[in-house]
């Protein structure tokens, strides 16, 4: 088991961080009444882990026998029916999904399975839990009429159902959605915590963990607390003992980006761009989402640049990050960027050194 | 229905004034409606305003003063947003409910019964521009028998002839003093203990929006307990405390690009939402004295332009980083456009 998930709080009360939203959680729970939640955060900050301590807290250790299934749903679309697949996690009492998985027919996903749960509703009245929960995950990324149905489906069936969403940006929730839930924030942890959550595992594991070491892990990990974890786990694995300079391997997709960072501060020319293509396209048949390889470049390229170019570069990344958001392609937009940074970079130089 | 739990109602519809005397603040609707409830006649109407101004209440109130719980299911017929209102539901929903005749007038126990019906359009603005032209005949036809509550934010949104039938009432935003007063009722009834300095918080954050101001209070209460400060508040709330904001602005000032986007870093890792912060820096913007008129206008169109590409879906640090750099180079004097 990684030690993400073997050190993953289990209840509210063993929460390392975010102790006051926890506990503020288990008030609400405590109240015998739930309304619906809206998480948002940066990814590694520990939205999930709250959530399923939360749902822990209210429904027992029941939550913890979760299956996973793979169903279809036929959904009735005014003319036609149509089937629709989506991997569900699902305990008694609750139900997890990825609604925007289903892509834009995800309206209809939220409208279904919200009904769905509403029918079979829990009928043992002995059990004071007269609800079901529904963990959406990745709210922002749903489809504005989803969104919208969603506001009246949370209406609708709120004697049956609490929701539970769970997002990285709330800018990207409608404000009629996030007026309707109870809104917690969850902040990235800050070095120190990291260090001390870094600190709390090595004891478990009985290592020995320089203090240098794991604030150079938790400086290195970009406050996510996940990935703290996970690179201290593969430092173990390469060398132990530590030692506190030891090299922090960071992953290879970024190894790569600075590569290409460096390859465009090199040399601008077109068959540079040609060979930085081909290096763009390998990061993508890879599945790294294009507006990070375009988050990291700018950054490796901010790393190396003068003050003045900066504003310039920042500008077009923005530009470009937007035009790819609006486009179909996202390797037009990535090479865009860097034949614009490249044009800029060769102005540049010629003007400082002729 | 499974039996709800007393605490589970939300606060804003256990506390909805059930009398329109109950109204806060908009008093010549008030003495409208009032007329209407003695002699038991009225236009068709059309309330616009502000969200949390009491429209929907107002709409609600009086149709449960005219007819009493016994009747208002027949004679009144609500329909909101949320509500499929295309084309085809006002030619047929609508029109079959106001088509039907009602008995003459007559007092029963105690309410005015007049002899029409009323059909409540929530947040009419959202219909289509065909459906409120399909409205237009059916509003005349049945005018003996049916009369039309129109609800809506944004009366340039109605159409021009749907608008002049009806007779129109703006809903002012609430002023701090009544809105004070309604919280502080609610604080009574709820058991809760409220300072002065955090009852004009609320107020000022939800900016005269008395469900806004309900519902963080609520939320508040759920979380905190009875005893609640400012800044729980403004954490519930969602809106950026004042000291993110200055900071922000401060590096953006400070002319050092380095420190600017070790600020936008972070607050993006705190984890506040990109869209509410650059309202609340537009606001700041606009009110710091030390800036040109033009340096203004000129972070203010970056603002406007970021904000429609975070709409379209853009990733929010490079937008943000990108307000932070336009933001500086406009008070540094630098250079404005890059082609």
């Amino acid at each position: 088991m990684l030690w993400v998930d073997k050190y993953r709080p289990k209840t509210l009360d063993q929460a390392m961080v975010h102790q006051d939203i926890a506990q503020n959680l288990k008030k609400l729970v405590a109240e015998q009444d739930c309304p619906h939640l809206l998480f948002y955060g940066p990814s590694g900050s520990g939205k999930k882990t709250l959530i399923i301590a939360l749902i822990r807290q209210i429904f027992g250790p029941s939550a913890d026998k979760v299956k996973v299934e793979n169903r279809t749903w036929k959904v009735d679309a005014g003319s036609r029916t149509i089937d629709i697949e989506l991997t569900t996690l699902s305990s008694t009492n609750h139900i997890e999904l990825n609604p925007s998985d289903a892509g834009f027919q995800d309206r209809y996903i939220v409208q279904e399975i919200i009904k769905e749960m509403a029918k079979n509703r829990p009928i043992d009245t002995k059990g004071k839990k007269g609800y079901k929960i529904l963990v959406l995950n990745e709210v922002d990324k749903l489809s504005r009429e989803a969104q919208h149905s969603l506001r009246r489906t949370m209406e609708k069936y709120s004697a049956y159902c609490r929701l539970i969403l769970c997002c990285n940006s709330s800018s990207k929730v409608t404000e009629a959605i996030r007026s309707r839930c109870l809104n917690v924030r969850i902040n990235a942890p800050t070095d120190e915590q990291i260090v001390k959550a870094l600190e709390f595992i090595g004891k478990k594991e009985g290592l020995q963990l320089p203090s240098e070491f794991s604030a150079r892990i938790a400086e290195k990990s970009n406050r996510s607390l996940r990935r703290a974890i996970l690179s201290l786990e593969t430092c173990r694995v390469q060398q132990y003992p530590f030692t506190s300079n030891q090299i922090i391997p960071s992953m290879d997709w970024e190894e790569y980006v600075s590569e290409i960072a460096s390859d465009i501060m090199k040399e601008q020319s077109p068959k540079r761009l040609y060979l930085v293509r081909q290096k763009l396209y390998e990061l993508l048949v890879n599945c790294i989402p294009p507006e990070i390889i375009l988050k990291r470049l700018l950054f490796e390229l901010l790393k190396k640049l003068d003050a003045e170019l900066k504003h310039e570069v920042c500008h077009w990344a923005a530009y470009y990050e937007h035009r790819m958001r609006l486009g179909q392609k996202a390797i037009f937009h990535l090479e865009a960027f860097v034949a614009k940074f490249m044009s800029i970079y060769k102005a540049f130089l010629i003007a400082a050194f002729g | 229905m499974a039996p709800l739990v007393q605490s589970s109602q939300p606060w804003v519809e256990k506390y909805r004034p059930k009398q329109v005397k109950d109204v806060a603040q908009q008093d010549e609707v008030v003495r409208v409606l009032t007329n209407t409830l003695e002699t038991s006649n009225c236009p068709h109407m059309l309330f616009y305003g502000p969200p949390g101004t009491g429209k929907t209440t107002t709409a609600l109130a009086i149709a449960h003063q005219l007819f009493g719980p016994e009747l208002y299911k027949s004679r009144v017929l609500e329909l909101n947003a949320s509500d499929d209102r295309g084309i085809n539901v006002v030619r047929t929903k609508i029109k079959d409910f106001a088509a039907v005749a009602v008995g003459s007038g007559q007092r029963q126990g105690g309410y005015p019964c007049p002899p029409f019906k009323i059909i409540i359009l929530d947040e009419a603005d959202s219909m289509t521009e065909d459906a409120q032209n399909a409205l237009r005949r059916t509003m005349e036809t049945y005018s003996k028998v049916t009369r039309f509550f129109f609800i809506c934010n944004y009366i340039s949104r109605i159409i021009e002839p749907l608008a002049s039938r009806c007779a129109k009432f703006r809903f002012k935003p609430l002023s701090e003093e009544i809105m004070i007063t309604r919280v502080l009722h609610i604080c009574q009834e709820e058991g809760l203990n409220l300072e002065p300095e955090v009852l004009s918080t609320l107020s000022s954050i939800s900016q005269g929006d008395l469900r806004r101001a309900i519902t963080y209070l609520q939320s508040a209460t759920r979380l905190f307990g009875s005893s609640i400060t400012s800044k729980d508040l403004i954490s519930v709330s969602g809106v950026i405390p004042e000291e993110v904001i200055e900071t922000f602005f401060a590096a953006c000032r400070s002319g050092n690009f380095d420190l600017a986007n070790k600020e936008v870093n972070n607050v993006i890792a705190e984890g506040y939402p990109v869209s509410q912060m650059f309202s609340q820096l537009f606001e700041i913007v606009v009110g710091a004295n030390d800036i040109s008129d033009e340096q203004k206008a000129r972070i203010c169109k970056k603002l406007g332009e970021a904000d429609k590409r975070l709409v379209d879906g853009g990733d929010e640090y490079l937008q943000l980083l990108d307000v932070a750099s336009s933001a500086m180079r406009a008070i540094c004097n630098m250079q404005e456009d890059f082609s």
